[in-house]
């Protein structure tokens, strides 16, 4: 292996690497490199000029040094005066130093942009590309005001070589990302469109690279791109692989442009021509079949670049979401992937799947995997399950995208389930999902209140107050369920270890309906308030505070216990303690106890109203955690709390309307 | 010393861990979801030495130091037959081993990871052509090298030029402007002492 540069030699750069390598702590290397960066700052301060090769050398040492991670405030004056160089590989380490340490010093911005402009102008390709390399690698705004217009005329102009051509794409692309309002769109994006149909595979990559952003923020200045593309593809997709030569990697034809094309083809609609869009079908179909053939190749860059471009026409066919037929091949294809031995191909279906799921077209053929994606979840099952966290955590997404009222019950269990022994990173997640799926498709209301107490039961922690609070709402909204819920919580608040967000919804709970179940001795209004006030000590002053509450509403619903409660209320923990929120409930609540006659402590404690609608703050929450466009669409219709089925909100209005 | 990319079986032999991408720092209002953005890329050594960086979107020096100490913790934390993606802040990172040195891509969230795991796999390749059965050495010290040739194959973060072929003649063209232009050394500088 050579120890020296190759090339062009630079051994006292080679020399001094090693040195540092050969440093045996941070502090000898801290110090062989201050002894360089002095030696560099006398020679550049120098009287002697120095010849191109020294600075060259020199400011690549700093560079070096640089990227180890130290500190450099120096060399960029230097470096600017090697892009003046005539000497290719002068010019080379000036442009890379320059690249790296971005330096906003107006003066040498000035110097800098002038070198790059004398090279742009050289006709010299090799001078000229690496004028674009840095513009491209730098991007700044000032860069992008001293050029954006003369690169697009450099792109189209007849006699630019095709290095060039792609250079020129890509360096425009990249300074449309950073300062977009500075790329002007003039006739050049015509012939930029033609750019598709050229001769050099490599043009027409980074041509459609450069399209595809483009047409992000101009959809119609490069329509017509839409049938150009389609014609390459079709060209590509069915050529033989001799045909594209070097654009073949590994048995698979041009997969980059491939990719490339169809991503460009997902900024559009699906063609309205109709001839075109059974081209393009046609193309996709072909795409699909070509997954069913046996390998070429044994190796995995094979399967990974046929693979790619699959994953991208199975995205396209979801983006279009307009051929049944395709769909649900796609659907069917991820199927396979779900079962693949590839721990990647599982992944990468799982995540495609979710974005099927909410497609009217595929939704029910997507269902039909379930119990695949279900096993996915089992890490004591490895050879269905997956052992690594991020698939497991993409079957969860699934699932999620895949539920319905017909299979709301299993996919509830089975997410509890999982939740159990999920990863703590996402547990909170998960909370927010069945908190979510258990209420949109709750037909029994028991059957939801039983789910979140599972919730709270398996996770507690990572129940957030959203969900609870959502619960009670239920409850106190929806009669039919307030003698099961208090009923339920009170079986569940008997267990030793209960956790706290149970004792805050068993002591909500019970102050509210604890008389539904009164009757029963088992649960008589004296046990109700020593199994809450079992737990009190326990708990936090929020909780507790609370459970006070509980405590005057008791008062108000069982004179008999109420000499017992105002006893405790008396009590100097109570009246006398340290938090102030709790000693003023106490006091207060005692002193109602005291001088209310019983018909103004039942109008004060009256039963809760319902709550009214507002937008769910679960499902906001959720958005919130996971970021924008992550979210399958519940397209279900919505239900009210009180329990009526409203039509399928319009688009403008997707979120589930819920009191909040 | 050992290659990096000697033959099949010596790739074969080490596990896969996908390949690093990162994802985009940049608003997401307005600009979709479409756009392929690969954020930066990241060599590094199972030591956590960074061997490469290439950054495709602005950020501060303090920025690049605090998303390379807690990526490289990150995938060296990856066990061997985990997939070859996993998710970072609002990332996407592909990354792939090959002999001593890390790969690592970060990838807007819904770009193509598997065609990124074929970008990495070129670049290996154009390295291991160039140097002839690359070690992680090759890349110490010719790190200059590195770059120009990362060049050559991604700009601004995408492929522009997908022939092999091709981008190794750019290069190879590039190295003989270099020694043609040789300037004659002092003996001091021919062995290092300068």
């Amino acid at each position: 292996m050579p120890a020296v540069s190759k090339g062009d030699g630079m051994r006292g750069l080679a020399v001094f690497i090693s040195d540092i390598r050969n440093c045996k702590s941070k502090e000898a290397e801290i110090k062989r490199i201050n002894k360089e960066l002095a030696n560099i700052r006398s020679k550049f301060k120098g009287d002697k000029a120095l010849d191109g090769y020294s600075k060259k050398k020199y400011v690549c040492k700093l560079l070096f040094i640089f990227l180890l991670g130290h500190d450099i405030d120096f060399g960029h004056m230097e470096a600017v005066n090697l892009l003046s160089s005539n000497k290719y590989t002068e010019k080379q380490i000036g442009y890379l130093f320059i690249s790296v340490l971005v330096n906003s010093n107006s003066d040498l911005i000035r110097l800098i942009n002038n070198a790059i402009k004398n090279d742009l102008a050289s006709r010299n390709p090799t001078f000229m590309n690496l004028a674009l390399h840095c513009i491209a690698n730098v991007g700044s705004r000032e860069m992008a005001e001293a050029f954006a217009s003369e690169i697009p005329r450099i792109l189209v102009a007849g006699d630019t070589m095709d290095s060039v051509k792609q250079s020129a794409a890509l360096c425009l692309l990249r300074l449309n990302r950073t300062s977009p309002d500075l790329v002007p769109m003039g006739e050049w994006t015509a012939r930029v469109v033609h750019l598709l149909n050229d001769q050099h595979l490599g043009v027409v990559t980074a041509a459609t690279s450069l399209i595809t952003t483009l047409a992000q923020k101009n959809p119609d200045d490069f329509k017509t791109s839409v049938s150009l593309a389609v014609a390459r593809l079709s060209r590509i997709v069915t050529s033989a692989s001799i045909d594209l030569q070097d654009y073949t990697y590994y048995f698979v034809a041009a997969p980059w442009l491939s990719v490339k094309l169809l991503r460009l083809l997902q900024c559009y609609p699906p063609p309205e021509d109709a001839a075109l869009r059974s081209r393009l079908t046609e193309c996709l179909e072909t795409i699909l079949n070509k997954a069913q053939e046996p390998p070429k190749s044994k190796k995995v860059q094979h399967s990974n670049a046929k693979n790619a471009v699959l994953f991208e026409a199975i995205a396209l066919i979801i983006h279009h979401d307009s051929e049944p037929t395709l769909l649900v091949r796609a659907c069917n294809q991820l199927g396979q992937f779900l079962q693949h031995r590839e721990t990647n191909l599982r992944y990468l279906a799982l995540e495609s799947m979710c974005t099927l799921a909410s497609s009217e077209f595929s939704h029910e053929a997507v269902k039909t995997h379930m119990e695949t994606v279900i096993n996915a979840l089992k890490v004591s099952l490895p050879q269905f399950g997956s052992r690594d966290v991020s698939v497991r955590q993409r079957a969860v997404d699934l699932l999620y995208a895949m539920c319905d009222r017909s299979n709301a019950k299993q996919i509830v269990a089975e997410m509890l389930s999982y939740l159990e022994t999920a990863d703590y990173s996402i547990r909170e997640e998960i909370v927010l999902k069945v908190a979510i799926l258990a209420e949109k498709y709750a037909v029994d209301y028991t059957w939801y209140v039983d789910t979140i107490l599972n919730l709270i039961r398996i996770a507690g922690d990572y129940v957030s107050e959203e969900v609870w609070y959502r619960v009670i709402q239920i409850v106190i909204n929806r009669d039919d369920v307030q003698g099961y819920a208090a009923k339920t919580v009170f079986e569940a608040l008997q267990a030793p270890a209960c956790h706290e967000n149970l004792v805050k919804v068993g002591g909500y709970i019970l102050g509210e309906f604890g008389n539904l179940i009164a009757g029963d001795s088992r649960s008589s209004p004296l046990v109700q308030f020593n199994l809450l006030h079992s737990k009190f000590h326990l708990c936090s002053v929020p909780t507790r505070a609370l459970l006070l509450s509980a405590y005057i509403k008791f008062i108000n619903l069982f004179p008999e216990v109420k000499a017992t409660i105002q006893d405790v209320l008396r009590s100097d923990s109570q009246l006398r303690n340290a938090d102030v929120e709790l000693q003023q409930r106490a006091v207060e609540y005692l002193r109602l106890s005291c001088i209310a006659s019983t018909d103004i402590l039942a109008t004060v404690l009256e039963e809760m109203p319902p709550f009214p609608e507002r937008e769910s703050s679960i499902l906001a929450k959720l958005k919130k955690k996971k970021g924008p466009g992550k979210l399958p669409d519940m397209d279900d219709s919505r239900r009210s709390v009180n329990g009526n089925t409203e039509p399928r909100p319009s688009s403008s209005d997707r979120n589930m309307v819920l009191s909040a | 010393m050992f290659a990096l990319v000697a033959n099949q079986k010596v790739v074969r032999d080490w596990p896969c861990f996908g390949v690093v991408l990162g994802g985009s720092f940049l608003p997401r209002g307005g600009y979709t979801v479409l756009l392929f953005k690969m954020q930066f890329m990241l060599l590094f050594s199972r030591q956590g030495k960074l061997r490469l960086q290439k950054w495709y979107v602005p950020l501060s020096d303090k920025e690049k130091k605090k998303i390379t100490r807690e990526l490289v913790q990150t995938v060296l934390a990856r066990k061997p037959k985990m997939c070859s993606f996993l998710e970072w802040r609002d990332l996407k990172i592909v990354y792939k081993r090959y002999a001593s040195l890390y790969f690592c891509c970060a990838i807007e969230d819904q770009d193509n990871e598997l065609i990124t795991l074929e970008i990495i796999h070129r670049y290996v390749e154009l390295l291991d052509k160039y140097f002839g059965s690359v070690c992680e050495l090759d890349i110490i010290f010719n790190f200059e090298k590195a770059y120009f040739i990362l060049d050559e194959f991604l700009l601004g973060g995408e492929a522009q030029e997908t022939s092999k072929k091709n981008v190794l003649k750019a290069i190879e063209q590039a190295d003989l402007l270099q020694e043609e232009a040789e300037t004659p050394r002092s003996v001091l500088e021919e062995i290092g002492l300068t």
